[in-house]
């Protein structure tokens, strides 16, 4: 094989599995705003945090991120049910743009609570055996980004058949189909609402301590990853849970192309491109159902 | 307007007009930050608390006026004021685009926002590619003398920069008093409050909706032309950054959208918020970096949860004046 073609299929595969770290980010998101209708502006802010927990677990009791992963989920979730039962619910029948500014200030309070906390200096975690690759055939796989992309197509799995076959989930459904008639029918939709915020929360946490072993961490990288998070969605297809996964592994190719083909740093301006291109021709997303 | 309410407004403006013989410079430019975000805040509002339209994008338009003017003085020669029109027009021009795409296309509310804010971040990126206007490393305007005035090219001292945008956001609150109470205005509230019913009254929504993204883009575009000259320098990743949207629209919002005085109270409002809490973490002499935007973010937390509509409407039933 020639070795354009090698390195061509090598940026691919490592774009498809960062894109679906990306994507389990994306999820969370989408989640939320499928069911109780939240944008939340606070997404990228909130991952920040769980990648600065990962880290300080790993650099003072040296707890290895893929078990943190755990410990980081099952606190975020009930992060994200307080946030969303206790400040996010008087807003729920507010206009968008108050929703938009609440959200600003939690973003605010929390991408400068790191800053405080841990300074401006970027940090990264390395694990000695996650530096060599997986050999495939004349392919290169990085062992880091492997296990990643392993764990979050895990966690978005276990969110599908939650939603899928679960008694709970099944009422969470029933809630964004319809939440008068879900509240008609005596579910406790506030509850259900608070579940699906700490659900969306532990996909962010996971999505983080996983990102924490393939990017370099800085308190400001949270409105980058808002950004991100949107971009995904809107491609996808918001409130559908397929479309953040393919949208996720479809930013992160096209990103990796990108950045072998034009400069590095114009990478996410096609991105944008495609954001406005997909909002334009078909805003529902790529795998959306009908508005 | 009531009596009281014209009183109270020509004392605000008495004010305003003798404040740099009693000030000092660094007063100066906190009067000049909080009418920049006063006359940005009444740019946004027209499209946002007139028409209706979520711009999170506004940047974008503050940038290309900033862009296009200090381009044609540091590569032509060309003066800010002849500048400014083509500054107008090709912030226009990306309103156009922007408001057909979203109108032609019915892109409302969240997916509105999101537009705008992808052409803004797009525009930055692209800008930091931008060689010939500096590109990332950021373009440079030559400085005067400061104490030198040179009102043709607009370099002088802080004075006269405070002037120029004090003109500006009085003119700009005069037209939208004059906007709200003409047909305009009308037509713009009926939309807001309920798109069929406007257009079953024979509104033209498409065209009312265009013209009030193009107004809006307009003028936010000669407020990038006086930040270009003011600042000096441009830098890609400041101007049309997402933050200075963010920065825009929080004015309005916190003072109450769709109101005239609105953005004026929000911007005052904030820029005393930023620079208390400034002058807080200096005085207890925590060098802390951060600590300013928390205190700032949970203060914007406590208005928006506990002031829903505003400070502007609160103000106003406790100043006895009409909205």
């Amino acid at each position: 094989m020639p070795a354009d073609f090698i390195n061509l299929a090598n940026v691919t595969i490592s774009g498809v599995l960062t894109g679906l770290v990306y994507g389990l980010m994306a999820l969370g998101l989408s989640v939320i705003f499928g069911v109780a209708r939240v944008v939340n502006f606070a997404h990228g802010e909130m991952m920040t945090i769980a990648m600065y927990l990962a880290l300080i677990l790993f650099t003072s009791v040296n707890v290895n991120p893929f078990v943190a992963v755990l410990p980081v989920a099952i606190l975020f979730f009930f992060i994200g049910y307080f946030l969303q039962l206790n400040i996010i619910q008087p807003f729920i029948s507010r206009p968008e743009h108050a929703q938009f500014i609440l959200l600003l200030a939690v973003a605010i309070i929390m991408t400068n609570s790191t800053l405080i906390a841990f300074g401006p200096d970027a940090r990264s975690v390395t694990l000695d055996y996650l530096l060599e690759s997986v050999e495939a055939g004349p392919l290169l796989i990085d062992r880091g980004k492997l296990y990643a992309a392993l764990i979050a197509l895990g966690a978005a799995v276990g969110l599908f058949s939650f939603f899928r076959f679960s008694l709970t989930g099944t009422a969470i459904r029933a809630c964004a189909d319809n939440w008068l008639g879900a509240k008609v029918a005596g579910l406790n939709v506030q509850h259900l609402y608070a579940i699906t915020f700490g659900l969306g929360s532990a996909c962010v946490a996971v999505a983080g301590c996983m990102l924490v072993l393939l990017v370099e961490l800085t308190p400001a990288a949270g409105p980058a990853y808002t950004l991100l998070a949107f971009v995904i969605v809107i491609v996808g297809g918001l409130g559908s849970m397929n479309g953040a996964l393919a949208g996720g592994i479809l930013i992160g190719v096209a990103e990796g192309l990108a950045g072998l083909w034009l400069a590095p740093s114009a990478k996410s301006m096609f991105s944008f491109a495609l954001m406005i291109a997909v909002l334009v021709l078909r805003p529902r997303g790529l795998l959306g159902n009908k508005l | 307007m009531n009596r009281r309410g014209r009183s109270l407004l020509a004392l605000l403006g008495l004010l305003l007009l003798v404040l740099p013989s009693v000030a000092d410079n660094y007063v100066l430019s906190l009067a000049t930050l909080f009418l920049f975000f006063a006359y940005t805040g009444q740019a946004w509002n027209i499209l946002m608390g007139f028409a209706g339209q979520l711009s999170l994008g506004h940047a974008l338009y503050l940038g290309i006026g900033a862009y296009t003017s200090a381009a044609l003085f540091s590569h032509f020669g060309i003066g800010p004021w002849a500048g400014l029109w083509l500054a107008i027009a090709l912030s226009s021009l990306a309103g156009v685009i922007i408001g057909f795409l979203a109108l032609r296309f019915s892109i409302a509310g969240v997916y509105f926002a999101l537009l705008t804010i992808a052409f803004a971040e797009f525009a930055r990126i692209g800008f930091d590619h931008f060689t010939w206007v500096g590109g990332s490393g950021g373009l440079f305007l030559k400085v005067l003398q400061r104490e030198q005035i040179d009102l043709l090219n607009l370099r002088g001292t802080p004075t006269v920069f405070y002037y120029v945008i004090l003109t500006l956001a009085a003119v700009a609150f005069l037209a939208c008093s004059w906007l709200m109470q003409g047909r305009a205005g009308y037509y713009w509230q009926a939309i807001r409050e309920n798109e069929e019913a406007a257009q079953a009254l024979g509104i033209n929504v498409f065209r009312w909706k265009m013209l009030a993204v193009i107004i809006s883009a307009a003028m936010t575009s000669l407020a990038g032309v006086f930040q270009a000259f003011y600042y000096n320098n441009l830098f890609p990743e400041q101007v049309f950054n997402i933050a200075r949207s963010i920065e825009i629209i929080l004015g309005p919002i916190i003072g109450g959208i769709g109101t005239l005085f609105g953005p004026i109270v929000g911007a005052a409002v904030l820029t005393l918020l930023a620079d208390s809490a400034t002058e807080l973490v200096a005085a207890l002499g925590w060098d802390l970096p951060g600590l300013k935007q928390l205190i700032y973010g949970v203060a914007l937390f406590l208005i928006i949860v506990f002031l829903p509509h505003g400070i502007w409407p609160r103000l106003a039933r406790t100043l006895k004046v009409p909205q």
